[in-house]
Formats: structure tokens, C-alpha cells, sequence
């Protein structure tokens, strides 16, 4: 059912540029209008939710701490797992969002006679990671339609990616790097029981979405050829607000980057917002030193306690009976 | 220990990991005895001025609640919305990758969906989704939303008083999402309408009255030191001073009060009294912050600053120089990282410093509260204890991490030191069952209680599985602990699943160890215990 409406969905999404661009030739509307719109959604949705996490305050401090603190000189700290100053929460971070250290300890349970065996799961770990990291050298090779003249590591990088040369034009490897990550991390949520039992159509539907914008891509590039010349025009015409719409750029260009506007506006309003919130997880971001310096909770308020007073009045007696020392005889 | 309920463990480890075909939100929970908690007795509510206080059981079709709960806890809901970051973020950017769900004890124990972290967080989240975001408002059931009813709470109440805020989770999710800041903030969603349990509000309604959370009373609190010391003086021929309430004591010593109480937290309370005579420590316990631990920290987090305030005021009180604490496990999350925020600052105390060795507690100077741990380790380390460690020859003995020391503060090396200068047969249980990875003993946050035993064995089975793992390896029949609750959870834990194995604080092994000035050929141990290379144990 969730794994329906949102394939369901996407395919709409599809249509929807096939239709009223191929048949209505609505290409103000799918190249100018849209764009702009999906942009300004997600920056300001995107800004709008940080601005709302920021606002909440935080109270205490509360890091996860996955190695040894740093207490008796004579005992080493782990600074990464249990970072107690700013350079090693920097450290940590680092490592958390160029990494996924935490993923990286993943394990998997199996009951083996009856008992419980944890053992090694890097698929998961290997397949965000190389996810991730395509999606961002995919988007970088993207800043040669934007920029005139293409600075010159943008170059670079778009000759590793294609440097074994298989096919013509040179496959990407990112780009099957990418369809592949995506492809896992969909079975997954398929296969695994729990993870189907888990999984909301809020979890289909940007990894289809994902799958449509990348099969765009690579259909674009390697099969139904646009002409890029073409879609460089538009695209500087964006960045320079004077966008105009140049003859023949073929149709799924269109497909292509109606997706990509779909993705930047549902960005704001869906779990892909933990690109932002990774940096602000407090179990993470936090060094281990609340006995060093003290934490303040800006709401802090007094609350109703039982004073010693309250105590030794009720107790008294039996304290003084006990040769306990009392505040008043 | 009311096991007669429980099923036997080859039923209990029939377990199914394979989710039920009904849908999570159209799945409604059952309570079945054995699973849960009995409901705060009204007049514990009351001592505390807590809402909604009334006579009810959570397995009663009608739960009592106020007319206008729904609005209660939307209210509430949006109030720590903006009160903390942790909440808002965890409500927003959980992208349900699974990592978490079979790291819960509970989960591996029971194969309850709804026990994986990431479903027990959607309880919640789900009403997030409703009630607060647009998409959800409007997109309903497919957005992941769903209405707030009396079986939705009803839910909450059930997982979330079956997770022990041990923090697991979180340190496999990728961004960090701890569903113990989850659970923390549904059962303080559960308090603002009267659902909570008894087993934590009657020790925090004692606590609050009486200093600790077993409501002894400061004369009760003299006769069991007395009768420590007679046992002490039985097993070494030493009489240990007990300081009580002393004004212008060096330290302020504070502990859970379950280690007054019951074995074998007891006999970690008579090692404290020993190292402390040996090493003539001028310090004191009070009888008014006679509780290092803190049920309020399984209710609110008012209710944790309402207990712990009595800690620093009591040190004022005093005039202390500074405090140490002893074994405990959420004492130190409190401790660690709340006590300073809350109650503090303390700079009415000194920066820690060792009377023996000068060392100066640099990882303390603000909160001024020094773990037993660390200050025994270092004791050992500047050599000012007389050790003799085969006396604990005939233990074989491992160590299991409490969750919070682990997770929230990150002390592995201090007690593990001092456990191998104490004793000569150390065995680690498996890497995935210790240190930042440990497991529960199944009891924590509250839930150590006999009613919902069931529901115990089957958190507690990963980390009685691993001491079964070492048991079968080397022999161990002694597992160590620096937490209260888990010196009183861990042996019905032991007595289910691994038989054959006890359970010990660190200190009395320590005290086992120690060679005292002027002592006594020491035959037995403080359980009463022949100890290895005595004539005693040679006899057996």
C-alpha cells in the first residue's frame, strides 16, 4: 500500500511534465516558473526549519558518550567517541557527517539456538555512505551547466568520475554508483520485515523520487540525447535573472528537472531535512564536560523542594533520640 | 522474587523477530500480566502534587482521566516542543533506516515491533505529525499522522514504561536520536494526566519526605550503619567509625539507599565503610540526602531537580569541601549531566581534590562530585591501599557496564581497573555486550519491579546471555556492577537465565581485598564467603 502510492505518485510526477510540456508545450511554466518556485520553497522551508529547531533551546547537556571520558591524568580519554572540548566535538562531527561513524558500528542480531549473535552489518553503512557521496559529486559535476567558464576542479572532478572511460559518452561512475545505492536501500526496505513494517510512504516516496531524477539523468545523457548547449542557456539565464527559454532542448530535460523542483520543495517538509539536523543532534554535538564547566539551561525555573528545615521538624525527635546532631535542639 | 508467573526460559526464548500482519497503528496493545507496572497509589501522587490522583490499574478498561487530557498533553506536547531541541529534532529527522531496531534489549528479547526504538518513537511521532506539521495535518494516515485517542495512550503508557532509558539506541543512530530523551519526555506527557507507575513515584514520594527513596528514617539510617559495622567487625576485628550529619566533614559521601538495604548492595556499603576507616577519610553521610539516585528522573525532569537539589544543599548545609558518590548507575546521569544545570552552581564547595594523594579532580571542578571509581583508582594508583588480591581467588568475575556510567558519562577504564587490582581472574563478556555497547540489566528507569517480571527476563536475556557466553568460557561466577539497581535486578536476572552466578559492587571486592591495619586473620568475605588462601577455604 505505502509502496504503491508513492511509486504511484512519482509516476504522476513523471507524466505531469510529458503532458503539459510534450502536448501543451507549457515550457515557461516547466522551465522558468517551476524552477524558481521549488528554489525559493526550499531555501526558505529548509531555513525556516533550522530557524524552528534553533529556537528550542538546549537545556542540558546531553552527549551520547561512546569511549572513555577524560577523567584521571593516567587514564586515556577516547577524544573522538567522548569528545570533552570544542576541537574534538568538531572531530566527532566530522567524522558522524563525512563518515556515518555511528552507522558504521552497525550489527545485526540473529537467533542462534535459541540465543542471541550480533554480528557485522556494513551493507547499510556502505550503501548511505556511497549514496550520499555520489549524490554530492553528481550535484557538483551539475555546476559545469551554471558557470562559464567551468572552474577548472569542477573539470577534474568530472574526469575521475568518468575515468574508465566505459562507453560514449563516458558513463558516470557516480551516476551508477548512485542507481545502485538507491536500488539497495529501496530492496532493503522491502525484504527486511521489520523494515517494511516500519516504513512510511514518506520513505518510498523520495527514494523512487530520487531513482526518477537520477534514471532521468542517466536516459538523458547516454539515450534520448538533449543538447546541452541548450540547457547551459537556461540554466546561466537562471542564476543571472534573466532566464529565457532556447529552442530544442529536448523533453526529458523536462522530466528531469521537473523532479529535481519536485525534490528541492518536498526537501522542507520531510525526513530529508536531517541533512540540516544532523549538525544540531545534541546527543552528538556536545562535548562531554558538564563537570567541568557548567551548563545553562536558559529556563531554568525553581521548583517546590523539601528543605532540611521541613525535614529535621519532622524528624527531630527520633534524630536527637538516635545522638544524631540536629539544627535546633 | 515472584518468578512463579514467569514462563519457563526455553518458552520465553521462543522468540519472533517477524512483525504481526496487522499495521502498527491498527495494532492495539494488550496488557497481559507480566508486561507492566502497577499504577501509582494516589496518596504517593498527592505527597508530590502531582495531578489527577485516583484509584485505577492500567490493565482497567477506564483509565479516569481528566475530561480535557487531550487537551493536557497537546498542551504539554507543545511546551517541550519548544523546550527542548532534542525533542523537536528527533521528532524531525528520524529517516526510519532501522539501525536502532534490534539494539533494544526489549526488542531482542521479546520481538515486539513496536519495542524497536524507531516504532517506539513513532508512537510519539505520529501525533507529532497530526497535531504540529502541515504535511501531516493534511495528508493524515499517509503522511505517517494519526489521531490522538485513549488506546494511543494507552500505548505510550505500555512501551514507554517498557524501555529503560538505557540510551543503546542512540549510539548506532546516525544522527544521534536517543530514545531515552523520548521516552523521558512521553512519560512526562503520561504524568501531566495521573499515568505513571508505583514503583517509581512511591520511592520519589519517600525520597522527597524522608531523603531516600526505601523511607528509612534518619534512625533507621544510624541502626543499619550500626549493623554494618558489627558485621565488619565480625569479619576483621575492626570497628569502623560511621560519620552521620557531621558539620565541617571534608566530604559529603552519597549513595543509593537500595545499597542500605538489600544484599548484595550491602556488602558494597560495608566496602565503603572499610576503604574510608582504612584510609581515614574525614567525611560524612547525611540522612538527608540519603538518596544518590533519582526516581524522578523516570517521571519529569521537575521531579529529578526536586530530589536532587537536597545533594548541593545538604553539602552547604555541611560545609563540605566537596562530594563523592558512590555505585550507581542513573545517580550518575543525574549527577553527570543534569545536577550542575539544575541545582547548581556549587561554588560554595571546593575543586575535588584527594586528601591522599593530592590528586585534584580536573573532570569535577565544576559540579565538585567525584565518582568511587575514580577515586579509588587513584588511590591504587598511588599505591595507598594494601591489596591483596588473591583473597578473591575463588571468584571469577566480569564486568557488566551500567548504561548510563557507559553511555552518558563514559566511565570503562576506572572500574575495570580497580576490579583487576582486586582480583586476579578478570574475563571481558563479548565486545558487542560491553563498554559504549552494553546491555541492560532489564530493569532500569524505574522498572525494576516484580509485577511485570516477564517482561524483565526478557530485557534483561541479551546481557544474561553474554554472561553465559563467559560462564561456559571461563568459569565466571561473579559479575560486578557499579549500580544500585543493578545489584537488585541482575541476581533475579542471573537466577532466571544463568544460576550459578552472583552479583557484586566493585567495592566489595574491594573491601574483600583490602588489608587493613590491625585486622584480624580474615576468613570469610563480607558475605559470610570463605575467602581463597585462608584456612577456611582449604577446608572445603
Amino acid at each position: 500500500m505505502n509502496v504503491r502510492f508513492s511509486l504511484l505518485a512519482v509516476i504522476i510526477l513523471v507524466l505531469i511534465p510529458l503532458g503539459a510540456v510534450g502536448g501543451a508545450n507549457w515550457r515557461y511554466l516547466f522551465g522558468i516558473v517551476i524552477p524558481y518556485t521549488a528554489f525559493g520553497v526550499f531555501l526558505f522551508g529548509f531555513s525556516y526549519r533550522v530557524f524552528q529547531w534553533g529556537r528550542s533551546p538546549v537545556p542540558f547537556r546531553i552527549p551520547t558518550t561512546c569511549g572513555q571520558q577524560k577523567s584521571l591524568p593516567w587514564i586515556k580519554g577516547n577524544f573522538l567517541e567522548n569528545p570533552s572540548s570544542g576541537a574534538a566535538v568538531f572531530a566527532r562531527m566530522a567524522l558522524e557527517i563525512l563518515l556515518f561513524r555511528s552507522l558504521f558500528r552497525n550489527t545485526k542480531v540473529a537467533l542462534v539456538g535459541q540465543r542471541p549473535v550480533y554480528g557485522g552489518a556494513k551493507w547499510l553503512w556502505l550503501a548511505g555512505l556511497t549514496f550520499h557521496w555520489s549524490f554530492l559529486f553528481v550535484l557538483l559535476r551539475h555546476l559545469r551547466f551554471f558557470t562559464t567558464p567551468i572552474p577548472s576542479w569542477v573539470d577534474v572532478l568530472t574526469k575521475i568520475d568518468g575515468f574508465f572511460e566505459i562507453g560514449v559518452p563516458t558513463l558516470f561512475l557516480t551516476d551508477a554508483a548512485l542507481l545502485l545505492a538507491v536500488t539497495y536501500l529501496f530492496l532493503r526496505r522491502m525484504v527486511i520485515p521489520q523494515l517494511r513494517y516500519i516504513s512510511l510512504p514518506a520513505d518510498y516516496f523520495p527514494l523512487f523520487l530520487i531513482l526518477g531524477v537520477v534514471l532521468s539523468g542517466i536516459l538523458m545523457r547516454h539515450f534520448y540525447k538533449v543538447d546541452l548547449f541548450r540547457v547551459k542557456e537556461l540554466a546561466s539565464g537562471w542564476f543571472r535573472f534573466t532566464p529565457v527559454i532556447p529552442d530544442g532542448i529536448g523533453l526529458p530535460f523536462y522530466v528531469h528537472l521537473f523532479l529535481v523542483c519536485v525534490l528541492l520543495a518536498y526537501f522542507p517538509l520531510s525526513k530529508l531535512m536531517h541533512m540540516g539536523g544532523v549538525f544540531l543532534s545534541p546527543t552528538r554535538n556536545l562535548a562531554n564536560n558538564s563537570r567541568t564547566r557548567r551548563h545553562i539551561n536558559p529556563w531554568n525555573y525553581p521548583v517546590k523542594v523539601h528543605t532540611y528545615e521541613e525535614y529535621e521538624d519532622e524528624f527531630r525527635d527520633k534524630m536527637k533520640a538516635a545522638g544524631l546532631p540536629v539544627e535546633k535542639e | 522474587m515472584s518468578l512463579v508467573k514467569v514462563r519457563k526460559p526455553d518458552e520465553l526464548t521462543q522468540i519472533n523477530f517477524d512483525p504481526p500482519r496487522t499495521g502498527w497503528m491498527s495494532t492495539p496493545v494488550e496488557f497481559r500480566p507480566g508486561t507492566w507496572c502497577y499504577s501509582a497509589a494516589p496518596k504517593n501522587l498527592k505527597y508530590l502534587d502531582l495531578p489527577n490522583p485516583r484509584e485505577w490499574q492500567p490493565s482497567d478498561a477506564d483509565w479516569k482521566l481528566p475530561l480535557n487530557w487531550k487537551e493536557i498533553i497537546l498542551e504539554g506536547f507543545k511546551e517541550r516542543l519548544e523546550k527542548y531541541r532534542s525533542f523537536r529534532l528527533f521528532m524531525d529527522i528520524c529517516v526510519r533506516c532501522g539501525a536502532c531496531a534490534d539494539k533494544c534489549h526489549f526488542f531482542i528479547g521479546s520481538g515486539d515491533p513496536k519495542n524497536m526504538p524507531v516504532l517506539r518513537a513513532e508512537l510519539l511521532r505520529s501525533i507529532y505529525r497530526r497535531y504540529f506539521t502541515t504535511s501531516g495535518k493534511i495528508m493524515g494516515k499517509l503522511g505517517g499522522a494519526r489521531e490522538l485517542t485513549v488506546d494511543v495512550l494507552k500505548e505510550w503508557f505500555y512501551y514507554f514504561y517498557q524501555c529503560t532509558e538505557c540510551r543503546r539506541c542512540s549510539v548506532f543512530c546516525p544522527y544521534g536520536i536517543d530514545q531515552a530523551e523520548i521516552t523521558m519526555i512521553g512519560r512526562e506527557l503520561l504524568n501531566l494526566v495521573g499515568c505513571n507507575i508505583n514503583w517509581i513515584l512511591e520511592p520519589a514520594a519517600n525520597c522527597f519526605r524522608t531523603g531516600n527513596h526505601l523511607g528509612l528514617q534518619p534512625h533507621g539510617i544510624k541502626d543499619m550503619m550500626d549493623f554494618f559495622a558489627d558485621d565488619i567487625e565480625d569479619r576483621t576485628g575492626i570497628r569502623v567509625e560511621v560519620p552521620i550529619n557531621k558539620k565541617g566533614a571534608e566530604i559529603l559521601f552519597v549513595t543509593p539507599s537500595g545499597d542500605l538495604f538489600a544484599d548484595p548492595g550491602t556488602f558494597t556499603c560495608m566496602g565503603y565503610l572499610m576503604l574510608f576507616h582504612e584510609i581515614g577519610l574525614n567525611y560524612t553521610w547525611s540522612t538527608y540526602a540519603s538518596e544518590g539516585g533519582n526516581f524522578g528522573l523516570f517521571s519529569s525532569h521537575e521531579l529529578m531537580k526536586r530530589l536532587n537539589a537536597k545533594i548541593y544543599d545538604e553539602a552547604r548545609r555541611l560545609g563540605v569541601k566537596w562530594i563523592l558518590g558512590g555505585e550507581c548507575g542513573h545517580m550518575w546521569r543525574v549527577l553527570h549531566q543534569y545536577m550542575d544545570t539544575m541545582n547548581g552552581p556549587a561554588d560554595f564547595l571546593e575543586e575535588p581534590v584527594s586528601p591522599l594523594t593530592g590528586t585534584k579532580f580536573e573532570n569535577a571542578r565544576s559540579t565538585k562530585m567525584v565518582h568511587i571509581t575514580e577515586f579509588t583508582a587513584d588511590l591504587i594508583r598511588h599505591n595507598r591501599l594494601q591489596l591483596d588480591p588473591s583473597r578473591n581467588d575463588h571468584l571469577k568475575v566480569t564486568f557488566h557496564d551500567s548504561c548510563n556510567p557507559a553511555r552518558a558519562m563514559g566511565l570503562f577504564e576506572e572500574p575495570r581497573y580497580v576490579i583487576k587490582k582486586v582480583c586476579n581472574h578478570f574475563y571481558e563478556m563479548p565486545e558487542n555486550t560491553i563498554r559504549e555497547q552494553t546491555f541492560c540489566c532489564g530493569g532500569g528507569a524505574g522498572l525494576g519491579t516484580d509485577e511485570n517480571m516477564e517482561v524483565r527476563m526478557r530485557g534483561g536475556f541479551p546481557r544474561a546471555n553474554a554472561v553465559k557466553f563467559v560462564q561456559e568460557k571461563h568459569g565466571v561466577n561473579r559479575l560486578a556492577c557499579i549500580c544500585a539497581i543493578d545489584r537488585a535486578t541482575l541476581h533475579s536476572l542471573m537466577e532466571y537465565w544463568v544460576p550459578g552466578v552472583e552479583v557484586t559492587g566493585v567495592h566489595e571486592m574491594v573491601a574483600n581485598a583490602l588489608v587493613m591495619k590491625g585486622e584480624k586473620k580474615r576468613i570469610v568475605g563480607l558475605r559470610g564467603e570463605p575467602l581463597s588462601g585462608t584456612e577456611a577455604s582449604k577446608d572445603v
